[in-house]
């Protein structure tokens, strides 16, 4: 089996300064409505989590590899389930990209600890190069 | 037009060296600006120039020297001067 694995890591305080600087058109222009939402508390915004999906957004980028090519950051979205697990959840031209290259799902974990976020990505890929697998055309 | 260009990658691109010595298609990813402080330095632009970088822009090849995004810039005040 052969996999893509992409990972990033982002200083929190430049996510900081983003927001100082560039308020909601840095916000919403990066992430989306449901990673804004996760991303929320009682006393705001979290700089750590959005600095994570920040890095899930590029760790993506580095498993889809495209060649010079614009990828929205919209398309490229972070999901947070109750217990605290994440998962990816592409569309537009991410999606595209990602059934191109023969990706099955890609799976995200995410960190931050110390000033920095991190996010790792993994993918199976080339599942599009074996027609012959009944898992994969039952 | 360059040099603001320049004054704006020192002030957003948290660049690990001084720009000012940055030749003009020097890449700006090589010589440290991340992902992230790309995006600081594409919103500080719009501020300045007055301009929105529309999604098919938002690739790498646009930021990476102060040449391609003097000319982004020059292709996006081109499009807004349109009647």
């Amino acid at each position: 089996m052969a996999v893509r694995v992409g990972i990033d890591l982002v200083s929190v305080e430049s996510v900081r300064e983003s927001i100082r600087d560039h308020g909601d058109r840095y916000l919403n222009r990066i992430y989306t409505e449901t990673e804004l939402h996760d991303c929320r508390t009682a006393q705001g915004l979290v700089p750590e989590r959005l600095a994570a999906r920040f890095a899930a957004k590029e760790a993506v980028l580095k498993v889809l590899r495209p060649t010079d090519e614009a990828i929205p950051f919209h398309t490229m979205g972070v999901i947070r389930h109750g217990p605290g697990w994440v998962e990816l959840e592409l569309s537009g031209r991410a999606a595209a990209l990602a059934a191109d290259a023969g990706l099955g799902d890609l799976t995200l974990s995410i960190a931050h600890e110390n000033g920095y976020a991190s996010a790792i990505v993994i993918a199976e890929s080339g599942l599009r190069n074996r027609p012959n697998d009944p898992m994969l055309n039952p | 037009m360059t040099d603001e260009i320049r004054q704006i990658i020192s002030d957003h691109g948290r660049l690990p060296i001084d720009v000012s010595t940055l030749e003009v298609d020097a890449d700006l990813y090589r010589s440290g600006m991340t992902s992230h402080a790309s995006v600081n330095v594409m919103l500080a632009l719009e501020d300045h120039f007055d301009v929105e970088f529309p999604d098919r822009m938002l690739k790498r090849s646009v930021f990476e020297s102060i040449a391609a995004i003097e000319g982004a810039l020059v292709e996006l005040q081109s499009e807004t001067a349109l009647p």
